[in-house]
Protein backbone atom coordinates (compact mmCIF):
# COMPACT_ATOMS: atom_id res chain seq x y z
CA UNK A 1 0.00 0.00 0.00
CA UNK A 2 0.97 3.24 -0.97
CA UNK A 3 0.07 5.99 1.44
CA UNK A 4 2.40 9.30 0.17
CA UNK A 5 0.86 12.11 -1.28
CA UNK A 6 3.06 13.38 -3.38
CA UNK A 7 3.47 16.74 -1.97
CA UNK A 8 6.93 18.76 -3.92
CA UNK A 9 8.48 21.53 -2.24
CA UNK A 10 9.42 24.45 -4.24
CA UNK A 11 12.02 23.62 -7.01
CA UNK A 12 12.91 27.44 -8.18
CA UNK A 13 13.16 28.42 -4.23
CA UNK A 14 15.14 25.67 -3.53
CA UNK A 15 17.51 25.96 -6.56
CA UNK A 16 17.99 30.10 -5.21
CA UNK A 17 18.37 29.36 -1.76
CA UNK A 18 20.72 26.89 -2.40
CA UNK A 19 22.65 28.88 -4.44
CA UNK A 20 22.68 31.78 -2.40
CA UNK A 21 23.89 29.94 0.89
CA UNK A 22 26.63 28.59 -0.98
CA UNK A 23 27.91 31.43 -2.65
CA UNK A 24 27.57 33.42 0.60
CA UNK A 25 29.76 30.88 2.33
CA UNK A 26 32.53 31.26 -0.13
CA UNK A 27 32.85 34.87 -0.80
CA UNK A 28 32.91 34.63 3.73
CA UNK A 29 35.58 31.84 3.07
CA UNK A 30 39.04 34.13 2.46
CA UNK A 31 41.00 31.21 1.51
CA UNK A 32 38.76 30.14 -1.38
CA UNK A 33 37.58 34.26 -2.84
CA UNK A 34 41.06 35.63 -2.36
CA UNK A 35 43.11 33.42 -4.66
CA UNK A 36 40.23 33.07 -7.01
CA UNK A 37 39.62 36.78 -7.33
CA UNK A 38 43.45 37.85 -7.17
CA UNK A 39 45.72 35.49 -8.47
CA UNK A 40 43.97 36.04 -12.63
CA UNK A 41 43.99 39.94 -11.49
CA UNK A 42 47.72 39.66 -10.38
CA UNK A 43 49.59 37.88 -13.01
CA UNK A 44 47.20 39.89 -15.77
CA UNK A 45 48.68 43.56 -13.99
CA UNK A 46 52.10 42.28 -13.92
CA UNK A 47 52.41 39.99 -17.06
CA UNK A 48 50.11 41.79 -19.37
CA UNK A 49 50.08 45.18 -18.38
CA UNK A 50 53.41 46.18 -15.95
CA UNK A 51 55.95 43.44 -17.88
CA UNK A 52 54.36 43.54 -21.35
CA UNK A 53 56.25 42.26 -24.05
CA UNK A 54 54.24 43.84 -27.23
CA UNK A 55 51.83 47.09 -25.86
CA UNK A 56 50.04 47.26 -28.43
CA UNK A 57 48.32 43.30 -28.82
CA UNK A 58 49.59 41.76 -25.42
CA UNK A 59 47.41 43.34 -23.18
CA UNK A 60 44.45 42.07 -25.07
CA UNK A 61 45.92 38.75 -25.80
CA UNK A 62 46.60 37.93 -22.65
CA UNK A 63 43.12 40.05 -20.83
CA UNK A 64 41.38 36.99 -23.04
CA UNK A 65 43.93 34.22 -22.17
CA UNK A 66 44.19 35.15 -18.30
CA UNK A 67 39.94 35.63 -18.23
CA UNK A 68 40.16 31.80 -19.57
CA UNK A 69 42.00 30.85 -16.84
CA UNK A 70 40.32 32.91 -14.04
CA UNK A 71 36.97 31.02 -14.58
CA UNK A 72 38.54 27.72 -15.40
CA UNK A 73 39.31 28.51 -11.13
CA UNK A 74 36.15 28.70 -9.47
CA UNK A 75 34.44 25.96 -11.92
CA UNK A 76 37.75 23.54 -10.67
CA UNK A 77 37.98 24.46 -6.95
CA UNK A 78 34.16 24.86 -5.79
CA UNK A 79 32.84 21.67 -7.81
CA UNK A 80 36.29 19.49 -7.25
CA UNK A 81 37.35 20.56 -3.82
CA UNK A 82 34.29 21.81 -2.67
CA UNK A 83 32.74 18.06 -2.81
CA UNK A 84 36.04 16.64 -1.80
CA UNK A 85 35.79 17.90 1.62
CA UNK A 86 31.92 17.77 2.35
CA UNK A 87 32.43 13.99 1.01
CA UNK A 88 34.92 13.87 3.85
CA UNK A 89 33.11 15.26 6.54
CA UNK A 90 30.04 13.42 5.71
CA UNK A 91 27.69 16.47 5.00
CA UNK A 92 28.02 15.48 1.71
CA UNK A 93 26.37 12.23 2.61
CA UNK A 94 23.29 13.84 4.48
CA UNK A 95 22.75 16.07 1.75
CA UNK A 96 22.28 13.10 -0.55
CA UNK A 97 19.98 11.15 1.72
CA UNK A 98 18.13 14.41 2.46
CA UNK A 99 14.99 15.73 -0.03
CA UNK A 100 17.35 17.77 -1.93
CA UNK A 101 17.44 17.52 -5.59
CA UNK A 102 20.79 16.34 -6.94
CA UNK A 103 20.06 19.58 -9.78
CA UNK A 104 19.68 22.05 -6.56
CA UNK A 105 23.35 20.62 -5.96
CA UNK A 106 24.56 21.31 -9.58
CA UNK A 107 22.67 24.59 -10.14
CA UNK A 108 23.82 26.15 -7.19
CA UNK A 109 27.34 25.62 -7.96
CA UNK A 110 27.31 26.60 -11.81
CA UNK A 111 25.88 29.87 -10.33
CA UNK A 112 28.35 30.31 -7.78
CA UNK A 113 31.06 29.45 -10.39
CA UNK A 114 29.35 32.43 -12.76
CA UNK A 115 28.65 35.08 -10.51
CA UNK A 116 32.77 34.56 -10.01
CA UNK A 117 33.97 34.71 -13.25
CA UNK A 118 32.31 37.45 -14.32
CA UNK A 119 33.58 39.03 -10.87
CA UNK A 120 36.49 38.22 -12.68
CA UNK A 121 35.96 38.93 -16.28
CA UNK A 122 34.65 42.71 -14.82
CA UNK A 123 37.80 43.39 -13.40
CA UNK A 124 39.90 42.32 -16.29
CA UNK A 125 38.43 43.61 -18.23
CA UNK A 126 38.32 47.08 -16.25
CA UNK A 127 42.16 47.11 -15.75
CA UNK A 128 42.53 45.96 -19.51
CA UNK A 129 41.03 48.98 -20.60
CA UNK A 130 42.07 50.88 -17.96
CA UNK A 131 45.69 50.82 -18.01
CA UNK A 132 46.28 48.28 -20.95
CA UNK A 133 44.44 50.47 -23.77
CA UNK A 134 42.61 47.54 -25.18
CA UNK A 135 40.35 48.85 -27.31
CA UNK A 136 37.57 46.45 -28.61
CA UNK A 137 33.67 46.59 -30.28
CA UNK A 138 31.24 46.18 -27.91
CA UNK A 139 29.74 43.59 -29.48
CA UNK A 140 33.43 42.29 -29.11
CA UNK A 141 33.37 42.96 -24.97
CA UNK A 142 29.91 41.09 -24.94
CA UNK A 143 31.11 38.04 -27.28
CA UNK A 144 34.08 37.61 -24.62
CA UNK A 145 31.87 37.73 -21.52
CA UNK A 146 29.47 35.21 -22.83
CA UNK A 147 31.99 32.59 -24.22
CA UNK A 148 34.08 33.02 -20.97
CA UNK A 149 31.20 32.50 -18.42
CA UNK A 150 29.69 29.89 -20.38
CA UNK A 151 33.13 28.43 -21.12
CA UNK A 152 33.44 27.35 -17.43
CA UNK A 153 30.89 24.57 -17.91
CA UNK A 154 33.37 21.81 -19.21
CA UNK A 155 35.43 22.94 -15.87
CA UNK A 156 32.14 22.78 -13.93
CA UNK A 157 32.01 18.80 -15.25
CA UNK A 158 35.87 18.33 -14.57
CA UNK A 159 35.87 19.72 -10.97
CA UNK A 160 32.64 17.79 -10.06
CA UNK A 161 34.15 14.43 -11.06
CA UNK A 162 37.49 15.30 -9.64
CA UNK A 163 35.23 16.25 -6.78
CA UNK A 164 33.19 12.73 -6.77
CA UNK A 165 36.58 10.79 -6.49
CA UNK A 166 39.44 12.44 -4.79
CA UNK A 167 40.28 12.18 -0.91
CA UNK A 168 39.17 15.61 1.12
CA UNK A 169 42.73 16.07 2.36
CA UNK A 170 44.54 15.42 -1.34
CA UNK A 171 42.23 17.26 -3.22
CA UNK A 172 43.36 21.10 -3.31
CA UNK A 173 47.06 19.68 -4.31
CA UNK A 174 45.48 17.76 -6.56
CA UNK A 175 43.58 20.31 -8.44
CA UNK A 176 46.27 22.77 -8.23
CA UNK A 177 48.44 20.24 -10.05
CA UNK A 178 45.63 20.04 -12.79
CA UNK A 179 44.70 23.72 -12.80
CA UNK A 180 48.24 25.55 -12.74
CA UNK A 181 50.36 23.21 -15.35
CA UNK A 182 47.29 22.62 -17.61
CA UNK A 183 46.79 26.32 -17.67
CA UNK A 184 50.50 26.64 -18.80
CA UNK A 185 50.61 24.53 -21.33
CA UNK A 186 47.01 25.27 -22.66
CA UNK A 187 48.79 29.09 -23.58
CA UNK A 188 46.85 30.58 -20.76
CA UNK A 189 49.78 32.67 -19.14
CA UNK A 190 52.21 33.06 -22.15
CA UNK A 191 51.03 33.64 -25.74
CA UNK A 192 50.68 29.36 -26.81
CA UNK A 193 53.20 30.60 -30.15
CA UNK A 194 56.10 31.47 -27.75
CA UNK A 195 56.08 27.36 -26.53
CA UNK A 196 58.19 24.90 -28.27
CA UNK A 197 56.54 23.30 -31.13
CA UNK A 198 56.06 19.88 -28.96
CA UNK A 199 54.36 22.16 -26.76
CA UNK A 200 51.80 23.60 -28.97
CA UNK A 201 50.48 19.97 -30.45
CA UNK A 202 50.32 18.88 -26.84
CA UNK A 203 48.08 22.07 -26.38
CA UNK A 204 45.46 20.16 -28.73
CA UNK A 205 44.50 17.42 -25.88
CA UNK A 206 43.90 20.47 -23.31
CA UNK A 207 40.17 21.60 -22.98
CA UNK A 208 41.57 25.67 -21.49
CA UNK A 209 43.29 25.92 -24.80
CA UNK A 210 40.50 25.30 -27.05
CA UNK A 211 38.32 27.99 -24.66
CA UNK A 212 41.11 30.49 -25.47
CA UNK A 213 41.30 29.73 -28.79
CA UNK A 214 37.36 29.94 -29.36
CA UNK A 215 37.77 33.51 -27.48
CA UNK A 216 40.66 34.51 -28.95
CA UNK A 217 38.78 34.48 -32.30
CA UNK A 218 37.24 37.44 -31.21
CA UNK A 219 39.99 39.35 -32.05
CA UNK A 220 41.30 37.74 -34.63
CA UNK A 221 44.23 36.73 -32.54
CA UNK A 222 43.78 32.79 -32.68
CA UNK A 223 46.21 30.25 -34.59
CA UNK A 224 43.21 29.40 -37.68
CA UNK A 225 42.25 26.36 -36.42
CA UNK A 226 37.90 26.10 -37.11
CA UNK A 227 35.47 26.74 -34.50
CA UNK A 228 33.73 23.79 -34.95
CA UNK A 229 36.93 21.84 -33.63
CA UNK A 230 37.16 24.22 -30.35
CA UNK A 231 33.83 23.40 -29.00
CA UNK A 232 33.84 19.75 -30.57
CA UNK A 233 36.77 19.14 -27.62
CA UNK A 234 34.90 21.44 -25.30
CA UNK A 235 31.57 19.19 -26.01
CA UNK A 236 33.41 16.07 -25.35
CA UNK A 237 35.32 16.49 -22.74
CA UNK A 238 31.99 17.88 -20.82
CA UNK A 239 30.16 14.54 -21.84
CA UNK A 240 33.10 12.70 -20.66
CA UNK A 241 33.55 13.92 -17.39
CA UNK A 242 29.11 14.40 -16.86
CA UNK A 243 29.28 10.57 -17.70
CA UNK A 244 31.99 10.09 -14.49
CA UNK A 245 30.57 12.03 -12.22
CA UNK A 246 26.79 10.55 -12.69
CA UNK A 247 28.41 7.12 -12.42
CA UNK A 248 30.32 7.99 -9.30
CA UNK A 249 27.60 9.87 -7.77
CA UNK A 250 25.47 6.63 -8.12
CA UNK A 251 27.67 4.18 -7.24
CA UNK A 252 25.91 2.70 -4.25
CA UNK A 253 28.10 0.84 -1.74
CA UNK A 254 30.54 3.50 -1.44
CA UNK A 255 32.78 3.57 1.56
CA UNK B 1 -0.24 -5.68 -0.79
CA UNK B 2 -0.85 -6.34 2.60
CA UNK B 3 1.11 -3.89 4.97
CA UNK B 4 -0.65 -3.13 8.00
CA UNK B 5 -1.26 0.75 7.68
CA UNK B 6 0.56 1.33 10.97
CA UNK B 7 3.97 -0.02 9.68
CA UNK B 8 6.29 3.16 8.87
CA UNK B 9 8.90 0.55 7.96
CA UNK B 10 9.70 -3.16 7.25
CA UNK B 11 12.68 -4.79 6.83
CA UNK B 12 12.69 -8.55 5.69
CA UNK B 13 15.34 -11.47 5.78
CA UNK B 14 18.18 -8.30 5.00
CA UNK B 15 21.54 -9.77 4.14
CA UNK B 16 24.52 -7.54 3.26
CA UNK B 17 28.38 -8.27 3.51
CA UNK B 18 31.06 -6.53 2.80
CA UNK B 19 34.41 -8.12 1.05
CA UNK B 20 32.95 -11.53 2.29
CA UNK B 21 32.15 -10.71 6.08
CA UNK B 22 28.74 -10.98 6.92
CA UNK B 23 27.67 -7.50 8.39
CA UNK B 24 23.84 -7.63 8.34
CA UNK B 25 22.46 -11.52 8.57
CA UNK B 26 18.77 -12.21 8.36
CA UNK B 27 17.48 -9.06 9.78
CA UNK B 28 13.71 -8.90 10.20
CA UNK B 29 12.48 -5.52 11.93
CA UNK B 30 8.79 -3.48 11.73
CA UNK B 31 8.79 -0.01 12.69
CA UNK B 32 5.37 0.95 13.31
CA UNK B 33 3.80 4.72 13.20
CA UNK B 34 4.81 6.58 16.64
CA UNK B 35 7.20 4.24 17.71
CA UNK B 36 10.72 4.39 18.94
CA UNK B 37 12.70 2.20 18.26
CA UNK B 38 16.44 1.87 19.19
CA UNK B 39 18.92 -0.49 17.83
CA UNK B 40 21.40 -1.46 20.31
CA UNK B 41 24.67 -3.55 20.02
CA UNK B 42 28.41 -2.78 20.37
CA UNK B 43 30.68 -0.96 17.36
CA UNK B 44 30.80 -3.18 14.15
CA UNK B 45 27.64 -4.45 15.01
CA UNK B 46 25.91 -3.35 12.33
CA UNK B 47 23.63 -0.60 13.70
CA UNK B 48 25.08 1.75 10.94
CA UNK B 49 25.10 -0.36 8.38
CA UNK B 50 21.13 -1.00 8.86
CA UNK B 51 20.64 2.60 8.59
CA UNK B 52 22.69 2.96 5.52
CA UNK B 53 20.55 0.09 3.60
CA UNK B 54 17.09 1.77 4.83
CA UNK B 55 18.89 5.06 3.54
CA UNK B 56 19.24 3.51 0.26
CA UNK B 57 22.71 4.18 0.41
CA UNK B 58 23.68 0.46 0.45
CA UNK B 59 22.50 -2.38 -1.55
CA UNK B 60 21.14 -5.20 -0.55
CA UNK B 61 22.93 -9.02 -0.92
CA UNK B 62 19.50 -10.46 -0.54
CA UNK B 63 15.91 -9.12 1.34
CA UNK B 64 13.63 -6.41 1.13
CA UNK B 65 13.25 -2.69 3.07
CA UNK B 66 10.10 -1.12 2.44
CA UNK B 67 9.47 2.47 3.33
CA UNK B 68 5.61 3.54 3.52
CA UNK B 69 5.11 0.72 0.95
CA UNK B 70 8.29 2.43 -1.52
CA UNK B 71 12.05 1.57 -1.87
CA UNK B 72 14.51 3.16 0.13
CA UNK B 73 16.40 6.24 -1.16
CA UNK B 74 13.25 7.29 -3.44
CA UNK B 75 12.53 10.84 -3.87
CA UNK B 76 8.86 10.04 -2.09
CA UNK B 77 10.21 8.32 0.89
CA UNK B 78 13.11 11.19 1.30
CA UNK B 79 10.31 13.91 1.42
CA UNK B 80 8.58 11.70 4.27
CA UNK B 81 12.19 11.16 6.19
CA UNK B 82 14.58 13.17 8.48
CA UNK B 83 18.28 11.71 9.01
CA UNK B 84 20.62 12.72 11.42
CA UNK B 85 23.83 10.86 10.32
CA UNK B 86 27.40 10.43 12.02
CA UNK B 87 29.02 13.85 10.24
CA UNK B 88 32.20 15.17 11.15
CA UNK B 89 31.92 18.72 9.58
CA UNK B 90 29.45 21.38 8.46
CA UNK B 91 30.39 23.78 6.06
CA UNK B 92 32.05 26.34 8.38
CA UNK B 93 30.65 29.68 7.34
CA UNK B 94 27.52 29.30 7.22
CA UNK B 95 24.91 30.54 9.85
CA UNK B 96 22.78 27.87 11.89
CA UNK B 97 19.77 30.11 10.41
CA UNK B 98 20.86 29.91 6.95
CA UNK B 99 21.77 25.91 7.37
CA UNK B 100 18.34 25.11 8.80
CA UNK B 101 16.27 27.86 6.04
CA UNK B 102 17.89 25.87 3.32
CA UNK B 103 16.85 22.44 4.67
CA UNK B 104 13.43 23.33 5.54
CA UNK B 105 13.12 23.99 1.53
CA UNK B 106 13.42 20.45 0.27
CA UNK B 107 10.15 19.77 2.33
CA UNK B 108 6.75 21.03 1.26
CA UNK B 109 5.26 20.99 5.11
CA UNK B 110 8.51 22.10 6.92
CA UNK B 111 8.10 22.83 10.60
CA UNK B 112 7.90 26.07 11.77
CA UNK B 113 11.58 27.77 12.18
CA UNK B 114 10.38 29.05 15.81
CA UNK B 115 9.56 24.92 16.61
CA UNK B 116 12.74 23.78 15.13
CA UNK B 117 14.45 26.39 17.55
CA UNK B 118 12.46 25.16 20.44
CA UNK B 119 13.27 21.81 20.01
CA UNK B 120 16.76 21.83 19.07
CA UNK B 121 17.69 25.16 21.46
CA UNK B 122 19.62 26.82 18.88
CA UNK B 123 17.96 30.08 19.59
CA UNK B 124 20.11 32.07 21.04
CA UNK B 125 23.21 31.06 18.83
CA UNK B 126 20.79 31.39 15.60
CA UNK B 127 23.36 33.59 14.02
CA UNK B 128 26.29 32.07 14.66
CA UNK B 129 28.33 30.22 11.74
CA UNK B 130 28.94 26.38 12.47
CA UNK B 131 32.59 26.99 12.57
CA UNK B 132 32.46 28.31 16.20
CA UNK B 133 29.94 25.83 17.68
CA UNK B 134 31.24 22.90 19.91
CA UNK B 135 30.62 19.41 19.76
CA UNK B 136 27.56 19.45 21.13
CA UNK B 137 26.13 22.11 19.15
CA UNK B 138 26.63 20.53 15.96
CA UNK B 139 25.49 17.76 17.23
CA UNK B 140 21.93 20.26 17.94
CA UNK B 141 22.31 21.63 14.31
CA UNK B 142 22.03 18.04 12.96
CA UNK B 143 18.85 17.11 15.18
CA UNK B 144 17.67 20.44 14.04
CA UNK B 145 18.22 19.42 10.08
CA UNK B 146 17.13 16.29 10.73
CA UNK B 147 13.41 17.26 12.20
CA UNK B 148 13.25 20.84 10.15
CA UNK B 149 11.00 19.13 7.44
CA UNK B 150 8.73 17.70 9.84
CA UNK B 151 9.53 14.24 9.01
CA UNK B 152 6.72 11.18 9.28
CA UNK B 153 10.18 8.94 10.26
CA UNK B 154 12.92 9.89 11.37
CA UNK B 155 16.60 8.35 11.60
CA UNK B 156 19.19 9.67 14.67
CA UNK B 157 22.51 7.65 14.54
CA UNK B 158 24.15 8.29 17.91
CA UNK B 159 22.47 11.34 18.10
CA UNK B 160 23.66 12.54 21.51
CA UNK B 161 27.94 11.77 20.98
CA UNK B 162 29.53 15.16 22.63
CA UNK B 163 26.37 16.33 24.24
CA UNK B 164 26.17 17.47 27.70
CA UNK B 165 23.88 16.29 30.16
CA UNK B 166 21.38 19.28 29.88
CA UNK B 167 21.74 18.89 26.33
CA UNK B 168 21.40 15.24 26.07
CA UNK B 169 18.11 15.58 28.24
CA UNK B 170 16.45 18.33 26.14
CA UNK B 171 17.03 16.06 23.16
CA UNK B 172 15.06 13.28 24.87
CA UNK B 173 12.41 16.00 25.69
CA UNK B 174 12.55 16.49 21.89
CA UNK B 175 12.16 13.14 20.76
CA UNK B 176 9.68 11.99 23.20
CA UNK B 177 7.26 15.08 22.32
CA UNK B 178 8.13 14.03 18.15
CA UNK B 179 6.62 10.82 19.46
CA UNK B 180 3.88 11.42 20.69
CA UNK B 181 3.09 13.82 17.63
CA UNK B 182 3.34 10.61 15.52
CA UNK B 183 6.35 10.17 14.42
CA UNK B 184 8.42 7.03 14.24
CA UNK B 185 11.75 6.90 15.46
CA UNK B 186 14.40 4.53 14.55
CA UNK B 187 17.44 5.18 17.19
CA UNK B 188 21.19 3.92 17.14
CA UNK B 189 23.12 4.03 20.56
CA UNK B 190 25.61 3.39 23.12
CA UNK B 191 23.86 5.10 25.96
CA UNK B 192 22.00 2.41 27.37
CA UNK B 193 20.20 5.03 29.89
CA UNK B 194 18.69 6.40 26.54
CA UNK B 195 17.40 3.50 24.67
CA UNK B 196 16.05 2.54 28.33
CA UNK B 197 14.50 6.18 28.87
CA UNK B 198 13.67 6.53 25.03
CA UNK B 199 12.43 3.43 23.75
CA UNK B 200 9.41 1.15 23.10
CA UNK B 201 11.04 -1.82 21.98
CA UNK B 202 14.74 -2.39 21.65
CA UNK B 203 16.52 -4.69 19.04
CA UNK B 204 19.71 -5.95 20.17
CA UNK B 205 22.84 -6.04 17.67
CA UNK B 206 25.80 -8.33 17.73
CA UNK B 207 28.05 -9.30 14.93
CA UNK B 208 25.17 -8.53 12.25
CA UNK B 209 22.40 -10.46 13.97
CA UNK B 210 19.54 -9.59 16.34
CA UNK B 211 20.36 -11.10 19.54
CA UNK B 212 17.24 -9.87 21.86
CA UNK B 213 14.24 -7.90 20.63
CA UNK B 214 11.95 -6.23 23.27
CA UNK B 215 10.27 -3.90 25.61
CA UNK B 216 12.98 -2.40 27.88
CA UNK B 217 11.20 -4.05 30.47
CA UNK B 218 11.23 -7.81 28.25
CA UNK B 219 15.25 -7.11 28.08
CA UNK B 220 15.70 -6.23 31.51
CA UNK B 221 13.35 -9.47 33.05
CA UNK B 222 15.75 -11.85 31.10
CA UNK B 223 18.28 -10.85 33.56
CA UNK B 224 17.22 -11.83 36.56
CA UNK B 225 20.07 -11.18 38.69
CA UNK B 226 19.32 -8.81 41.72
CA UNK B 227 21.72 -6.65 43.54
CA UNK B 228 21.66 -6.36 46.95
CA UNK B 229 23.74 -3.46 48.81
CA UNK B 230 24.47 -2.80 52.02
CA UNK B 231 26.77 -2.04 54.91
CA UNK B 232 28.75 -3.54 57.31
CA UNK B 233 31.09 -4.12 59.91
CA UNK B 234 32.06 -7.61 58.64
CA UNK B 235 34.38 -9.03 56.50
CA UNK B 236 34.26 -9.99 53.16
CA UNK B 237 34.72 -13.51 53.67
CA UNK B 238 31.51 -13.74 55.95
CA UNK B 239 29.47 -13.15 52.94
CA UNK B 240 31.26 -15.21 50.28
CA UNK B 241 30.04 -18.55 52.28
CA UNK B 242 26.01 -17.34 51.58
CA UNK B 243 25.31 -20.58 48.95
CA UNK B 244 22.70 -18.52 47.13
CA UNK B 245 24.84 -15.55 46.27
CA UNK B 246 26.72 -15.32 42.75
CA UNK B 247 29.18 -12.99 43.29
CA UNK B 248 30.34 -10.58 46.69
CA UNK B 249 32.43 -7.69 45.68
CA UNK B 250 33.59 -4.54 48.12
CA UNK B 251 32.08 -1.44 46.38
CA UNK B 252 34.93 0.55 47.85
CA UNK B 253 38.07 -0.74 49.20
CA UNK B 254 37.93 2.28 51.93
CA UNK B 255 34.43 1.63 52.99
CA UNK B 256 32.55 -1.36 54.76
CA UNK B 257 29.85 -1.18 51.87
CA UNK B 258 28.81 -4.74 49.72
CA UNK B 259 27.16 -5.58 46.71
CA UNK B 260 25.83 -8.93 46.40
CA UNK B 261 24.75 -10.48 43.22
CA UNK B 262 21.53 -13.04 43.34
CA UNK B 263 19.64 -15.04 41.11
CA UNK B 264 16.78 -15.01 44.51
CA UNK B 265 17.39 -12.08 46.65
CA UNK B 266 14.49 -13.47 48.67
CA UNK B 267 16.80 -16.57 49.47
CA UNK B 268 19.58 -14.77 50.17
CA UNK B 269 18.18 -12.48 52.54
CA UNK B 270 16.73 -15.36 54.21
CA UNK B 271 19.95 -16.51 54.59
CA UNK B 272 21.82 -13.39 55.71
CA UNK B 273 18.80 -13.18 58.77
CA UNK B 274 19.66 -17.00 59.79
CA UNK B 275 23.26 -16.46 59.70
CA UNK B 276 22.76 -13.30 61.76
CA UNK B 277 25.20 -11.59 59.45
CA UNK B 278 24.74 -7.72 60.65
CA UNK B 279 23.67 -5.78 57.63
CA UNK B 280 23.11 -1.90 57.33
CA UNK B 281 21.48 0.43 55.08
CA UNK B 282 19.90 -2.23 52.83
CA UNK B 283 18.70 -1.58 49.45
CA UNK B 284 18.23 -4.50 46.79
CA UNK B 285 17.52 -3.00 43.28
CA UNK B 286 16.80 -5.24 39.86
CA UNK B 287 18.92 -5.49 36.90
CA UNK B 288 19.99 -1.99 34.50
CA UNK B 289 19.79 -2.56 30.53
CA UNK B 290 23.35 -1.76 31.01
CA UNK B 291 23.45 -5.43 32.83
CA UNK B 292 21.28 -6.87 30.76
CA UNK B 293 23.30 -6.03 27.74
CA UNK B 294 26.93 -7.19 29.62
CA UNK B 295 25.13 -10.68 30.28
CA UNK B 296 23.45 -11.03 26.64
CA UNK B 297 26.91 -10.05 24.82
CA UNK B 298 28.66 -12.49 27.05
CA UNK B 299 26.39 -14.89 26.54
CA UNK B 300 26.62 -14.31 22.56
CA UNK B 301 30.64 -13.96 22.52
CA UNK B 302 30.53 -17.37 24.40
CA UNK B 303 28.37 -19.18 22.10
CA UNK B 304 30.07 -17.97 18.94
CA UNK B 305 33.47 -18.59 19.93
CA UNK B 306 32.15 -22.10 20.60
CA UNK B 307 30.63 -22.79 17.60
Amino acid sequence: MKTIIDDKPNLLNIFILEAKTETMRLFRTPGFSIPTLLFPIMFYTFFGIVFSMNPTTMPTYLMITYAVFGVIGPALFSFGVGIAIERGQGWFDLKEVSPMPASAYIVSRISLTFIFASLIILFLFTIGATFGDVRLMRWQWISLALIFVLGSLPFCAIGMTLGLYLKANSAPATVNLIYLPMSFLSGLWLPINVLPEVMQQFANLLPPYHLAQLALKITNMDLGFPIALHLSVLAAYSLLFIFLAVKAYHKKDKQ
Amino acid sequence: MNTPPQTVASIRQVCKSFDNKQVLSNINIDLNQAEVLSILGPNGAGKTTLINTMLGRLSLDSGEISLFGHAPGSMSVKRQTGAMLQVSGLPDMSTIKEHITLFQSYYAHPMDYEQVMAFSGLKDIENQYSKTLSGGQKQRLLFALAICGHPKLLFLDEPTVGMDITARKSLWHAIQTLKAQGTSILLTTHYLEEADQLSDRIVMFNHGEIVREGTPEEIKSQINTKKIRFSSPLNIASFSTLKTVTKVSQISSSTDYYELESACAEKSMKEIFEKQLQVNNLTIIGAALEDAFEIINNEESTSSASE
